[in-house]
């Protein structure tokens, strides 16, 4: 390994460190009370102190988003492949997906609560239905930009509708899905904590409003660090997966440089 | 009729009967074995003659006849390749190659059981081309000519009787270009296959063709015929004596005629 390739592998702990050192500094300095901004080491003592509830709560909330997260993929793709499928669909579907992904899903969770009571299955439903559009979107347009000559190729070797979805519609999709993978992890987990902020007895969202209402503002804090720790390692995961699955999608040296 | 692949008065539009006329009252012939080349200014129909002689279009008016038979489908005897390589690049370049055998019958029911079979056909068809040993590269890793080579074996793998070239070189450097014209002669004369190569470049028409059609402005239609006599085996050096330059020069007329 290089001093270069190194320094590359420590920048985003270097970048970190430094981020909250001058949180730290800055909050001193300036005498920011507690309740106001709490430094970082206040955090850090609310992680510890109330370790058990907020490890607690934020598997509730990976749960959650998890569940609706796998929702979000099977039904993205299976509607992606649909209105990419067909263009009537597309003209028809796309209106109503866009009317749909408009709503906020904050306006959404009191009905889901209607429905279905507080709790768990608000949380994976909002996040499911926040995070499929950019699935949907994507895979729909992986299929829609298949070169038209590649088309005829096909056609003129008598290939159906199936056998080019199945040979070169899909595959050359994987990109544009895996990418959105990425986009939609992290709304995933914006869906999931609005819903339990507003209406669940568990979960990293309740975890801090219960905090709010008794004014701990390092534990809202707290939950918050937990919320980015578990964005950041899912969106990992999935950059991971993307790496895997589409290599031949990623030769530029452009992200790299 | 006897031509192997016949265009008799076919009239074609794009967006129905009333649209853009791209063709009208296009005829020509070509016999089987002969290698034909489509030349006229740009924008005359010349990628509807494609489509149309594949079946990937209809006309309104007129047949298309290929190998006797009327078109009303894609017809399956045709191999295609166009300026763009349109390779796949999840794809080695040897899956490349076997992508139209995973689609054509009978090749398409035997691929399991005879994928050796089909391995070594496609390296040979690689060799073939001087690309001998270069099928497990991805087609990103080739050069543009390679890329273009690759792509005319994709469109030979299947052993098609007809191969449709639109523009196959037109991207490429002169020095590349006139190798692959080499390489597509010597396919020709191997494979004793019919072709039409759709192209604006005289001399390519000229260096590679049995016959030349040219074709008129929008609606497209042919204005002239010109027979090549040019012995084959043909070498690139012919391409410099005076008679190939007064054939282009011929042809050249009729063109800038068709534009006015």
């Amino acid at each position: 390994m290089t001093r270069a390739d190194l320094s590359v592998r420590l920048a985003p702990w270097l970048y970190t460190i430094v981020l909250f050192v001058v949180w730290e500094v800055a909050v001193r300095a300036f005498n920011v009370p507690a309740f106001f901004l709490p430094p970082p080491s206040m955090i850090g003592r609310a992680i510890f102190e109330y370790w058990p509830a907020i490890y607690r709560n934020s598997l509730f909330t990976l749960w959650a988003t998890m569940l609706g997260f796998a929702l979000a993929v099977a039904l993205g793709l299976a509607l992606g492949l649909l209105v990419g499928w067909s263009r009537n669909i597309y003209a028809g579907l796309y209106p109503l997906m866009i009317g749909f992904n408009a709503i906020p899903k904050v306006a959404v969770v009191p009905i889901l609560v209607l429905w279905c009571g507080i709790g768990f299955v608000p949380a994976v439903l909002t996040a499911f239905l926040i995070s499929f559009f950019p699935i949907v979107v994507n895979v729909a347009t992986g299929l829609a930009t298949i070169e038209p000559e590649l088309e005829d190729v096909l056609k003129a070797l008598g290939a159906s509708k199936l056998d080019i979805m199945r040979k070169v519609g899909i595959p050359r999709t994987l990109p544009y899905f895996f990418g959105s993978l990425k986009v939609a992890i992290t709304l995933a987990f914006v869906g999931s904590v609005i819903s339990e902020s507003i209406a669940s007895n568990y979960g990293i969202g309740n975890l801090m409003q219960q905090a709010y209402a008794q004014f701990q503002v390092p534990l809202i804090f707290a939950g918050l660090m937990a919320l980015a720790v578990e964005g950041i390692v899912m969106y990992w995961a999935m950059a991971l997966l993307e790496r895997r699955m589409t290599g031949w999608a990623q030769r530029s040296g452009f992200a790299q440089a | 009729m006897s031509a192997f692949v016949a265009l008799e008065g076919v009239s074609h539009a794009y967006g129905g009967a009333g649209g853009t006329l791209a063709v009208e009252g296009l005829s020509l012939g070509v016999e089987k074995g002969e290698f034909a080349a489509v030349v006229g200014p740009s924008g005359c129909g010349k990628s509807t003659l494609m489509k149309l002689a594949t079946g990937l279009q209809f006309p309104f008016a007129g047949v298309v006849r290929v190998a006797g038979e009327a078109v009303h489908r894609p017809v399956k005897i045709a191999g295609m390749a166009f300026q763009a390589p349109t390779l796949l690049p999840w794809r080695t370049t040897l899956d490349n190659l076997l992508l139209p055998l995973e689609i054509v019958e009978p090749h398409r029911s035997q691929i399991r059981r005879k994928k050796a079979e089909y391995i070594a056909r496609a390296e040979a068809l690689l060799a073939s081309v001087g690309l001998g040993g270069q099928g497990a590269k991805f087609p990103w890793e080739l050069s543009g000519g390679m890329q273009q080579r690759t792509s005319l074996c994709r469109a030979l793998i299947h052993e098609p009787q007809l191969l449709m070239l639109d523009e196959p070189f037109a991207a490429l450097d002169a020095f590349t270009r006139e190798e692959l014209w080499c390489v597509i002669r010597d396919l020709h004369a191997a494979r004793k296959i019919t072709v039409i190569l759709v192209t604006h470049d005289l001399r390519e028409a000229v260096f590679l063709a049995d016959r030349v059609f040219v074709m008129s402005s929008r609606p497209g239609r042919v204005i002239a015929e010109r027979r090549i006599a040019f012995p084959r085996p043909r070498d690139l050096e012919v391409t410099f004596t005076a008679e190939f330059q007064a054939v282009v020069h011929e042809l050249r007329e009729h063109i800038v005629r068709a534009r006015q």
